[in-house]
C-alpha cells in the first residue's frame, strides 16, 4: 500500500499561482491544437520542469549546447509537453512550435527528440534509459573535471523498469553526488495506481538502499522545490534522489488523479469544455 | 582475435584521451595492463547490460569514445532497446566489442551462441557491423574505430584463429577485400567463414572449378560496389555465414543483387547455420562441420549447386 505522507496530501490541496497557471494553459494549448497528447502526466511534471529551469539550472537558450550548461533528461519523455512548454517560454524555440505538436513537420513530437528540438538533450519514449544517460553525462564531468550537473526526471511507473535500479547501483558506486534523480510520483500509471499496477513502497528506503541520499516533497510546491533543489548534494559524495509527491493531471480538475487522462488521442467535445472551464479561453 | 582486440583498446587509450573501456563482468585480469596505466578509463560495471549501454550513450554525448566488451549474446539481444535508441538514434560512436560471435561458445548451449547477432545489429540505422576474420584483421580494424562516426558493433571469433588475412590487402570498414579472384563461382565471406572458403576453393579448383572469394568482413555498409564487380559474370555467388539464415550476411547480398542486378541475376546458393537454436555443443568447429560449413561440405554443396540444370536456381540453404 502507498504509505499515507504528507507531501501526498499537500500535493493535493496545493494551491498554483499564476506562473503554473500560465504554463498549464501552454500545455493545454498544444493538446487542444494536436487533439492529442500525455495530459496528465505532463501537468504532474509541471512545478518540477519550472523550477529546474526557472531557478536552479545554468542554461543559456541562446546557447543550447554550451559546455558547461547544466544537462535535464526527460527520462519519462511522455511528460514532454511540461518541457516543450518550458524551454519555449524560456526561448530555446518559438512559442508557435506548439501550436504544432505532433503535426508531420513539426519539431515537436509526443516524445522530445535530441537534435529536433532545441534544449532536449537525449531522445527519450522507451521507459527506464534516461538514468543510465545521466550517470555518463555526470561521470563525464567528473572525469573531465566540469562543475554541470544532471538532473533527470522519472516517472514513477517508469521506475517499474529494471534498468533505472542499474543505474542507481552505478551512480552511487561512482558517488556521483552531481546527479539528482527527481521522482514524478503522482501514484498512477497508465492502467491505474501504481501500488496495484507493481507496488513501490517503500519508495524512499529503496533509494536510500541503492545509495542514494533521499528528499521527499510535494512536488506542486515550488519553495520546496527550489529550497529542496538548491541545496544538491546534500550529502557529498552521494546521487541525490528527490521524491516528488504529485498529482496526475493536476490543475485540470477532470484530469486530476483520473488514468483516463494519462494518454488522450482524441478529445471530445465535453473533455475540450473541462479544459476551457479549467483555465479559461487561451 | 579477442585478446588482439583488448589489447588494441590499451594502446589507442595510449594515443587518445576520449577511449575508454567498459566491461560488465570479464574474465578475471581483462586488460589489466590497461587497468593499471590508465584506471580511471577502465571501468567495470558488472552485469547491467541495459545501463552499461545507456551509460556509454551518455559519455560519448560527452565526447568519449567507449569500448564496451562482453559476450555477444548478452552484448545484443539483453540490451537491444539500448542500443537501438540510446546508441543508433543518436548515431553515438560507442564500440560494441562482442565476445564469442557465432558457435565460439558451442559447449555453454544457445543462450550463448550469438546466431542472429548480425541480423538484428544490422537491422538498426547507423550502426556499423564488421566481422574480422582473425586477430590481425582485428587489429587493423580497431586502428580504424577511434574516428568512425556511430556505433559499432564488432563481431569476434574465438582467438587463435588461422591468420589468413594479409597486410597487402590493407583494411578499411566497409570495403570488401577480394582474397582470390571471381571464377566462375564467387564466395562472399564474413568473419572466420574466410579460412573455411579459402580451404573449400583449394577443393574446388582441385576439381577444376575456379571460384573467387570477396571477404566482406563489414556487412554493414555493404561494399555493394566490389559486389556487383565481382558477382559480375559469375555462374553461381556463395554465401557463408556462421549464421542463421535470415538477415544475415546471404541476406545482405540477396537484396543488393536483387536490387541491382535485376534479370542479370546470377544464381544464389546461401549457406547458413539452420534456423533453429543449436542443441548440440562440442565445438564451434564441430557445430560447423554439423550444420555443412566445413570446407568439404561447401565444396560439395558448391559442386552440386553448379551441376544442378540453370533453372530454376538452386534453394536457398541447400545443404
Amino acid at each position: 500500500m502507498i504509505q499515507t505522507s504528507p507531501h501526498a496530501e499537500a500535493a493535493l490541496t496545493c494551491k498554483l499561482d499564476e506562473r503554473s497557471l500560465h504554463l498549464r494553459r501552454l500545455v493545454l494549448r498544444a493538446v487542444r491544437s494536436a487533439g492529442r497528447g500525455h495530459v496528465g502526466p505532463a501537468l504532474s511534471l509541471i512545478e518540477m520542469v519550472r523550477v529546474l529551469y526557472d531557478d536552479v539550472m545554468r542554461i543559456d537558450p541562446k546557447n543550447p549546447r554550451d559546455p558547461d550548461r547544466d544537462r535535464t533528461i526527460l527520462s519519462k519523455g511522455h511528460g514532454c509537453l511540461a518541457l516543450y512548454v518550458l524551454l519555449a517560454d524560456r526561448g530555446f524555440f518559438p512559442l508557435s512550435e506548439l501550436d504544432g505538436f505532433c503535426s508531420t513537420d513539426s519539431i515537436l513530437g509526443g516524445h522530445p527528440e535530441y537534435g529536433m528540438v532545441p534544449g532536449v538533450e537525449a531522445s527519450t519514449g522507451a521507459l527506464g534509459h534516461g538514468l543510465s544517460i545521466g550517470v555518463g553525462l555526470a561521470l563525464a564531468a567528473r572525469m573531465r573535471g566540469r562543475a554541470y550537473r544532471t538532473f533527470v526526471l522519472l516517472g514513477d511507473g517508469e521506475i517499474n523498469e529494471g534498468s533505472v535500479w542499474e543505474a542507481a547501483m552505478s551512480a552511487a558506486k561512482h558517488g556521483l553526488d552531481n546527479l539528482v534523480a527527481l521522482v514524478d510520483y503522482n501514484k498512477l500509471q497508465s492502467y491505474g495506481p501504481t501500488d496495484y499496477v507493481l507496488p513501490l513502497e517503500p519508495l524512499a528506503d529503496k533509494w536510500r538502499s541503492f545509495g542514494f541520499a533521499v528528499e521527499e516533497l510535494n512536488g506542486h510546491d515550488v519553495g520546496a522545490l527550489r529550497d529542496a533543489l538548491g541545496k544538491v548534494p546534500p550529502v557529498p559524495g552521494k546521487p541525490t534522489a528527490i521524491i516528488c509527491h504529485t498529482v496526475k493531471g493536476k490543475g485540470l480538475p477532470a484530469a486530476e488523479s483520473n488514468a483516463d487522462w494519462h494518454h488522450k488521442n482524441k478529445l471530445t467535445d465535453s473533455e475540450l469544455e473541462d479544459i476551457r472551464v479549467a483555465v479559461g479561453d487561451f | 582475435m579477442r585478446n588482439t582486440a583488448m589489447n588494441m583498446v590499451h594502446k589507442l587509450a595510449g594515443r587518445d584521451e576520449r577511449v575508454l573501456y567498459i566491461g560488465s563482468d570479464p574474465g578475471a585480469g581483462t586488460l589489466r595492463a590497461m587497468s593499471k596505466e590508465f584506471p580511471r578509463r577502465h571501468l567495470i560495471e558488472g552485469i547491467s547490460e541495459a545501463h552499461i549501454i545507456g551509460m556509454s550513450a551518455g559519455l560519448a554525448m560527452e565526447g568519449f569514445v567507449p569500448y564496451v566488451n562482453t559476450i555477444a549474446t548478452f552484448l545484443t539481444r539483453r540490451c537491444y532497446e539500448q542500443v537501438a535508441v540510446d546508441l543508433c538514434l543518436h548515431n553515438l560512436p560507442v564500440r560494441l566489442i562482442a565476445n564469442g560471435g557465432g558457435l565460439v561458445y558451442a559447449p555453454l548451449g544457445p543462450t550463448h551462441q550469438a546466431i542472429e547477432d548480425i541480423a538484428i545489429m544490422r537491422a538498426l540505422p547507423n550502426m556499423t557491423v564488421v566481422c574480422p576474420a582473425d586477430a590481425d584483421e582485428a587489429a587493423r580494424l580497431m586502428e580504424q574505430t577511434l574516428d568512425w562516426p556511430g556505433p559499432i558493433y564488432i563481431r569476434l571469433g574465438k582467438g587463435g584463429d588461422a591468420i589468413v588475412s594479409r597486410a597487402e590487402h590493407g583494411f578499411q570498414i566497409g570495403r570488401a577485400i577480394v582474397m582470390r579472384p571471381p571464377g566462375d563461382i564467387l564466395m562472399v565471406t564474413t568473419g572466420i567463414m574466410l579460412q573455411r572458403a579459402l580451404a573449400a576453393a583449394d577443393l574446388l579448383a582441385a576439381q577444376g572449378i575456379p571460384a573467387g572469394i570477396l571477404h566482406m568482413h563489414t556487412v554493414k555498409p555493404l561494399d555493394t560496389a566490389t559486389l556487383l564487380q565481382a558477382a559480375r559474370g559469375t555462374r553461381l555467388v556463395v554465401t557463408l555465414e556462421e549464421h542463421v539464415p535470415s538477415g544475415g550476411l546471404g541476406s545482405a547480398v540477396a537484396e543488393t543483387l536483387i536490387d541491382k542486378l535485376g534479370p542479370g541475376l546470377p544464381a544464389m546458393l546461401r549457406l547458413s547455420l539452420p534456423d533453429s537454436f543449436m542443441h548440440n555443443y562440442g565445438s564451434q568447429d564441430s557445430l560447423l562441420k554439423k550444420h555443412g560449413l566445413a570446407p568439404n561440405a561447401i565444396a560439395a554443396a558448391i559442386e552440386r549447386a553448379i551441376a544442378a540444370p540453370a533453372a530454376p536456381s538452386p534453394q536457398p540453404h541447400s545443404v
